[in-house]
Parts: C-alpha cells; structure tokens; sequence
C-alpha cells in the first residue's frame, strides 16, 4: 500500500521530521556537555546561536506533526473501504496490530512536542537560560519517540494490503478474514460519572490553583488524567449520542463532514487543554531557580486559567451534544 | 557629579578564537564612562577602538571581563537580553551610515522600533518630530539613496534616536563630511548633550579631538587604554 | 497576545517591502515552486475526479455479478443456472446478461456489444456510443457492416448515437437487440455470457455469495463492493507511481530552494546586519524570514493549485491523463466534475511546502545570526 499518496506524504512528513530531528539530539549531547553561560567564548555563543536553530526545528516538527496527525486519521477513513469490514477508520487502523499504536505515538509526540515548546518559551524568558539542560534532556527524549513513531508507522503501512482482486480466476476471496470495525466502549452511565467526576475535579483544581496560587502540578496531573478519560467518553457515549447510533463507537467519524465537523470543536479545545495542562507539569518541577520565579509568577496563572476554561468549554460541549440527541441511552 | 554609566573590568576580546590566526583586539581595558559626558576614542587603525565601541555598546559579548551598564552586569546576558538592554539603552551611528536602501527615510528610522511593535501611529508621530528636529521633514518620505552626505548621517542620527537611548555611539562620524557638515554634526551632538544624553564618539578626526564639547579623551593603542 | 500579533504585522509589513525590492531574484524560484504545485495538484486532482467518477458509476452497477468459469477460463452460463438462483433468500432479482468484444478491424479497436437490459433495440438497429461514430466517421442513418462467428456480413443501421456527456462508459458501446446479438456471435438461446444478480440488504451480499458458491460450484461470483475496491487501489497506485517519478523534480526543487536561502547576496547579508545593529534578535530576523517563506510558499500553493484545477477541470489535463486513465484505442472524450478533497490538500501541502520550508529551516537561520558587530567590522 505503499504507493497510495497520502501514505506517501505521511512517510515523507516523518523521515523530515527525524532528518530534522537528529542533529538536534547530537546537538543536545554537545550542548549538555559544553553549556557554560558565563563565559563570553566562542564556543558558548555558538551553543547559544544554534539553539535558537533547534528551537525552530522543534516548531516546524510540532506543525507538521500535528498535521500529519490529522491526515493519518483521514486517510484511515479513507482507506476503509479497501479492507473488508471495515467501516471507517477505527477499522482500518485494526487491519494489523501496529495501527493503533502508530496512532498513540503520534498523540505521545505530540505531547512532547509542546511540552518542549512550553518549557523552551519559559526558559527564553529569564536572562540565565535556567532551564536549558532540562529542556535538552527533554529533546533526548522526544528523539527515540519520534524515530520509534516512524518505525511503528512504516510497519503499519507496510502491513497494510488491501482485499482486492488478485486473481482472475480465484472466486469469492477470503470470506473469514474481517476486520473488527468496533471499538469495544464502556457501559455510558459509567463512562459518564468518570468523565464528569474527572473533569469536573480538573476544572475545580484549576479553579483551586487561581485562588490559591498552589496546587499547580495537581492541576497538571488531572488535565494528563482528563485526556484519556475524556477520549473513553467519546468513545463510550458522546459518539453514540452525535452519531444517534446505538452501536457506532468511532472516535474519528466525528471528523467528517456528513457530522458537521463537530468533532474539531470537541478535540480542539480537550488537546489544547491537555497539552498546556501536561506542558505546565513537565515544566514546573524544574523551575526553581530565582530568575525563573516573577517569570513564572505571571505564566503559571494564565496557562491554569486557559487550560481551566478550555476544559469547562468541554464538558459544556459534551453535555450539550448528549442533551440534544435524539438518542436516548439512560433510562 | 555624574554617576558612572557604563563600566568595564579586565574586558579582553578575541577575534578568531581557537585558529592560529586568533589575536586579542581589546586585551584587558578598565574603563569608567560618565552619564552625560561627551567620551572620545582615539587611537591608530587597528587600536581596538571600533570593538571597544561593541562591548561598550552591548554589540557584542567580551571572551573576559566584566561590563556593566546603569549598575547590571551584562557580560553573561543572553543575545536576547542583551539586545534588549541594547534596544533601550543606545543609539549607534555608522561610519557608514548603513541606512537601508529601497526604503524611505522615515522607515529607515523607524525600523528600530518594529520588534517593539509601539502603536503604529505613535512610532510615526515620533519619527517625524525626530527627523523635524533634526531638518529632514521635508525628505522623510525619499529613498534613502537620493540623500546627500549630511542628510544621510542626520537620517542615521533620528534612527539612532528612535527609542530614545540615553546613550548615543558613532563611530567615526565625520570621516565621510566635509569641515562644514563636520561642525553641523558636532552641533548635533552638543544638542544632545544638553538632552541629558551620554555621547561616545570614536574618530581619528583632529576636528573632533579639538572640539569643546568632548569632555574626555580615551587614547587606545594594541587593545589597551594607554591615554 | 495583542502585542505579538501587531509584532507580526510589523514584521509582515517589512517582509512584504523586502519582496518587493527583491522580486526579480526571488521570481525564478517562485515560478519553479508553482510548477511543482501545478504539477503534483494536477495529478491529485485529476486521480481523485476519476475516483469519484468510478465510485458514482458503480453506484449503478449490480451487486453481484456471476461468471461461469471452465477449466480456470470464462465460459457462458446456462439459462438453467437463473432459475436455480431464483430460489435464494435475499436475492431480489436475476437476470441473464449478453454482452461481449467485438473487435473491428477498420478502427482496429474492441467495441463492447451489450444486449440492454432496460430498453429493446428492433432488429437490424444499433445504437453506438460517440466514440465508435467518432473512429468510424459515422452518422445515425448510416449501415455498418458487421462480420459475425460464421463469416457472414451482418448489415446494421445505426438508430442513435449516444450522448457525449455519457462517454466515459459508452463511448465504445454497441447496443444491439437479442437476436442480433446471438446471430452475430453464433451464441444459442439458453446460454448467457453472465447473470446479474440485485440484492436488497447490503450486508448481506457475501452470505449470499456464499449460498451461490454452494449451489454452483462452477461459477465466480464478483461483488461490486470487490470492483470498488479493485478500482480505488488500482487508481491509488497509478496516482503512486506518477509521484514516485516526480520525486527526482521533488529533490531538485528543495535543493534549489536550499541553494536560493543560503546564497545571501552581500546586500542582503548587510541588511540583515543592520538590522541585528539596530535592535532585532536573532528571533525577530528568523520570524521575518520564516514569514518570507510563508507569503513565497502561500503564494506559489495558491496559484499552482489554481492552474492546476484549471488545468484538469477546464481541460482534462492533457499533461498526465493517459497515464493515469489506462492505455486504450478508444479513449473516451470526457470532462470530469470539478472535486476538492481536504486529503487531497493536505498531502499537497506535504509533498510541496513542507519540503520547502525543511529545506530552508538551516540557511535561514545561518542567515539570522548574523553577528550584530558585523557592520561595524
């Protein structure tokens, strides 16, 4: 399936993100071991100009992967009708085992990314570069995870071979070999009392931290706890009320035009609010030094309250998309 | 008495470090500068004047040394800190001029202030007094290549003043006029004396080493102060 | 927030004005970045019509159609074989089909010659499609001669000639009635070339492939939902494989754009070393320049998608079209329904412009950090 163009473009985005990438984690390597702010040598203000070069690669990588991210998802819709039994993307991505998780890893590398982002925002922010070692040891990890998501990718791909007629003589082919188009969901009552209990504790944590001014990391753990549970929801109830279906779980049909799209509008805001949740997390523990703290004074509120409101935005979403259904599902 | 503005210690600057070919331009300069004084350097081709210029001016880091500016010490700063402290404390007038061709007079001038992003119609209101002050108003919207000499240099002076540095720095600037332009822009800068300014001239000129209004007179030789 | 968007507008504003002054030395690039949009979109595009195409014209075909087959080969199918499919559950109707290739040596091409299925054709007529009338210079009225299994020369008047906005399945269609067609083929009543069957619940095509399969051992059932398939893969691997040739045009490109961002005329470089004098940072050039990088790669996108949109849908892509339909004697005359597809635009966006700006990421930063002190020295 190697040659279909979206394929194509999907191997072409990662082999730059990692041509891209590997430099930058020799980079780090040199720079984890040379980086001496107060001398005025030559070899620090290289160091100093080349992060700027590796902060630039680190955007274009979260840009292209988040668009990659997105065409991956359409493509496996698109790529359904090729397999039999698969209805949409959900089963496309279980056509062989590496599906899904070429998926998972590229929410995992997304993650980083910005979390990458974040703390490389922050750090720019105080005259002594306070977090620049821990920012490049972050890269040394964001490295294997996207050489691993690459890899994982390819396999899928390469796996990938769809039913169709191969011989001219051969009659109906394979009649056993389906593919599950079902995601398995939780029972929705109980998907929802995790979503709102989880979420609403987030929203209240963050709410907490604002008043506060403590309580950030725990905020952060929650709004890393949010985004699966509010994944699940999707699954397990917020697509059966969208798709007025008892039985189609798809995450991803929400996507697609004949919903109206609704599924940017839930994604949007729970992504961005897990990702500035999870990037204030990475960051905090390691922002100690004194240069750091006014800096950190002013950020640490403002990302609280945009990830806070974001998340509120959600469960309105969510609750709104289930009140207004057509299906009924409790009682 | 006027309170030290910049300050150097121990400042030495190495120009490729680490080849055969690496030379010290500044080796080991201690150098007090007061607020509101009217500084010249002199010194051979070669002194170190133009590279003590940048380290003064927070062009550029020193490899040694300490340099501190109003009281903070920004020889460890970062580039983007250090152009910060640039952008707020110093003007710089080129020997060259190097106003940007293509452009007009008045976005020459306001270059400076983009990163900065000031409301639009203020930068403007603020450049054009600049360039009144200084009798270009009438030329602020021609290209910069259309300008004579002494235009161009009071084109390059409403630049440096842009952002209303308390430090103003030229480097060589009467090595491209004629006597009369020369005293015009001594003029200038005595106007900016009386703002309250901090003027840093370096020039080999015996016009400027001989004017009044140069309160001090720092002679360089091999990279060190010896006058 | 504000302030870094009025930041961005005074850096658009001077990345706009340095275009400008520099757009001879930037046009050539520009022009080669269109071409490639122009040429990768008009393939995107242009396989995407076909596919839409192919999927609006299955809508009408048959859910499954039945072959018999002998010994591996394709073989005719008994009348008796309609009746004994009747009887299946699910099934909603059976019938007999005739069609078959004619091949006549004066355009030196196959005719398909159909018996059909929804109309009667009187005996001695034909009805052809436009690009049979269109080889053979042919005019409704006019006979054509026909040399049938036996030898013998079958005269036939043409009745009609199909529309052309039908072309693309009808242009080397013969419809001819059932008793001409059995004459000229030599093929005896009670024998049919296939047998169509229409099913009523979708899901329930394969069960009933199956139940066929037991009762006929020697036939070959061909569910439409296989053709789909068959034809979307076949029409995603010839897009592939045109492409895969365009990866060699690909590196040039990006090595070209590589080569335009580090070759820094000594003008530029001193504008950018003015401008590091001045007060920018190193972020507020690399910002600048990226922006530079994002007008050339917006404008290159939008105008090679437009040409490229133009190019298929006003004139079917003369450029790459045989590739891309097939190899045919016959081909048919015809315009494809305009379609965009996001898919479409976002692989777009990565096979041009991601490439673009991986490639100039480095010289444009080498370009950034200019040294301040640079103009002074």
């Amino acid at each position: 399936m190697l040659f279909h163009p979206a394929i194509m473009a999907l191997l072409l985005a990662d082999a730059l993100t990692l041509i891209l990438l590997l430099p930058a984690g020799l980079f780090a390597l040199r720079l984890l071991r040379h980086w001496d702010l107060n001398s005025g040598s030559a070899r620090q203000i290289r160091l100093e100009r080349q992060t700027y070069l590796v902060a630039t690669v680190l955007g274009f990588v979260f840009a292209v992967q988040l668009l990659s991210l997105l065409l991956l998802v359409f493509t496996a819709d698109r790529l359904a009708v090729q397999f039999v039994g698969a209805m949409c993307a959900v089963g496309t991505f279980n056509v062989n085992p590496f599906g899904f998780p070429a998926l998972f890893l590229k929410l995992a590398l997304f993650f980083l990314a910005s979390a990458w982002l974040f703390m490389n925002h922050v750090d720019n922010r105080a005259p002594d570069y306070p977090l620049t070692r821990v920012k490049y040891g972050l890269l040394l990890i964001v490295l294997p995870v996207a050489a691993l998501a690459a890899v994982v990718q390819v396999r899928y791909f390469l796996g990938l071979r769809a039913d169709v007629i191969t011989s001219c003589c051969g009659s109906l082919f394979s009649g056993e070999k389906t593919v599950t188009a079902e995601l398995a969901g939780m029972p929705p009552l109980q998907a929802m009392i995790g979503f709102y209990s989880v979420l609403g504790a987030t929203v209240l944590g963050g709410l907490f931290a604002l008043w506060r001014r403590r309580g950030a990391l725990v905020f952060s753990a929650l709004s890393a706890l949010a985004f699966p549970v509010a994944i699940a929801a999707v699954i397990a109830f917020l697509s059966l009320y969208i798709y007025e279906h008892p039985h189609h779980h798809c995450p991803f049909c929400l996507l697609k035009a004949e919903y109206g799209y609704v599924g940017y509008l839930v994604y949007l805001p729970l992504f961005a609010a897990s990702a500035l949740g999870v990037a204030l997390g990475v960051t905090l523990p390691f922002a100690r030094a004194a240069t750091l703290a006014p800096v950190m004074a002013r950020i640490t509120p403002r990302v609280v309250a945009m990830a806070t409101g974001l998340f509120m935005l959600c469960m309105v979403l969510f609750t709104w998309f289930s009140w207004r259904s057509n299906l009924v599902l409790l009682g | 008495m006027s309170e030290a503005f910049i300050e150097l210690r121990g400042v030495r600057k190495a120009y490729n470090e680490g080849l055969p070919n690496q030379f010290w331009a500044v080796d080991g300069v201690d150098l007090t500068l007061e607020r509101g004084r009217v500084t010249l350097l002199t010194g051979p081709s070669g002194s170190g004047k133009t590279t003590l210029l940048t380290l003064l001016g927070c062009l550029a880091r020193p490899t040694e040394g300490r340099v501190r500016v109003a009281g903070q010490d920004v020889s460890s700063l970062p580039e983007r800190f250090l152009t910060e402290q640039r952008r707020h404390n110093f003007g710089f007038v080129f020997q060259q001029f190097n106003l940007i061709r293509g452009l007009s007079v008045l976005d020459n001038v306001m270059l400076p202030a983009f990163p900065l992003a000031p409301p639009h119609g203020e930068l403007r209101s603020r450049a054009l007094q600049l360039l009144g002050e200084l009798g270009l108003e009438h030329r602020s919207d021609a290209r910069v290549e259309w300008l004579s000499g002494g235009e161009a240099q009071r084109a390059a002076i409403a630049r440096a003043l842009i952002n209303d540095p308390p430090v103003v720095i030229a480097d060589e600037p009467t090595a491209n006029l004629d006597t009369h332009l020369s005293k015009a822009f001594l003029a200038i800068v005595e106007r900016l004396k009386d703002e309250g300014r901090t003027v840093i001239l370096s020039s080999h000129d015996a016009l400027v080493a001989e004017a009044t209004i140069v309160d001090r007179i720092v002679s360089l030789r091999d990279g060190k102060v010896v006058g | 927030m504000r302030h870094w968007i009025a930041r961005q507008r005074y850096l658009i504003d001077y990345t706009v004005a340095a275009l400008a002054r520099r757009m001879a030395k930037n046009a050539g690039l520009v022009a080669v970045y269109t071409a490639l949009v122009f040429v990768v979109a008009s393939v995107l595009l242009y396989s995407h019509a076909l596919k839409r195409e192919a999927g609006f014209l299955l809508q009408g075909a048959p859910e499954v159609v039945l072959q018999k087959l002998t010994a591996g080969r394709h073989d005719l199918v008994p009348a008796d074989y309609v009746e004994k499919l009747q009887g299946i559950r699910g099934v909603r109707s059976v019938q007999g089909r005739l069609w078959g290739y004619y091949f006549d040596p004066l355009a030196a091409a196959n005719f398909t010659v159909m018996v059909p299925p929804d109309r009667v054709i009187p005996a001695g007529s034909i009805v052809i499609g436009e690009g049979i009338a269109r080889t053979r210079g042919a005019a409704e009225g006019d006979v054509m001669a026909m040399r049938g299994s036996d030898g013998a020369l079958i005269l036939l008047r043409i009745a009609e000639i199909l529309p052309r906005d039908a072309n693309i399945v009808t242009a080397d269609l013969l419809l001819v009635g059932e008793a001409d067609f059995r004459a000229l083929f030599g093929i005896t009543p009670g024998l049919y070339t296939d047998v169509v069957l229409s099913v009523a619940q979708p899901r329930e095509v394969r069960t009933i492939a199956e139940k066929v399969l037991l009762r006929l051992p020697d036939t070959r059932p061909v569910l439409r939902e296989e053709i789909l398939r068959t034809y979307e893969a076949v029409f995603d691997w010839r897009e592939g494989i045109v492409l895969m040739l365009l990866v060699g045009a690909g590196l040039a490109f990006v090595i070209l754009a590589w080569e335009k961002a580090s070759g820094l005329s000594a003008d530029e470089q001193r504008e950018i070393g003015v401008l590091k004098a001045v007060g920018w940072e190193t972020g507020d050039v690399l910002t600048m320049k990226l922006w530079e990088g994002a007008l050339v790669s917006g404008f290159a996108f939008l105008a090679g998608f437009s040409l490229a949109y133009w190019h298929v849908f006003t004139f079917s892509a003369p450029l790459f079209a045989p590739v891309l339909k097939g190899w045919s004697v016959l081909y048919p005359d015809f315009r494809l329904t305009p379609a965009v597809d996001g898919l479409q635009l976002a692989s777009l966006f990565l096979f041009t412009v991601v490439p673009y700006v991986a490639a100039t990421l480095v010289p444009v930063w080498r370009a950034a950090v200019t040294d301040p002190d640079r103009v002074m020295r």
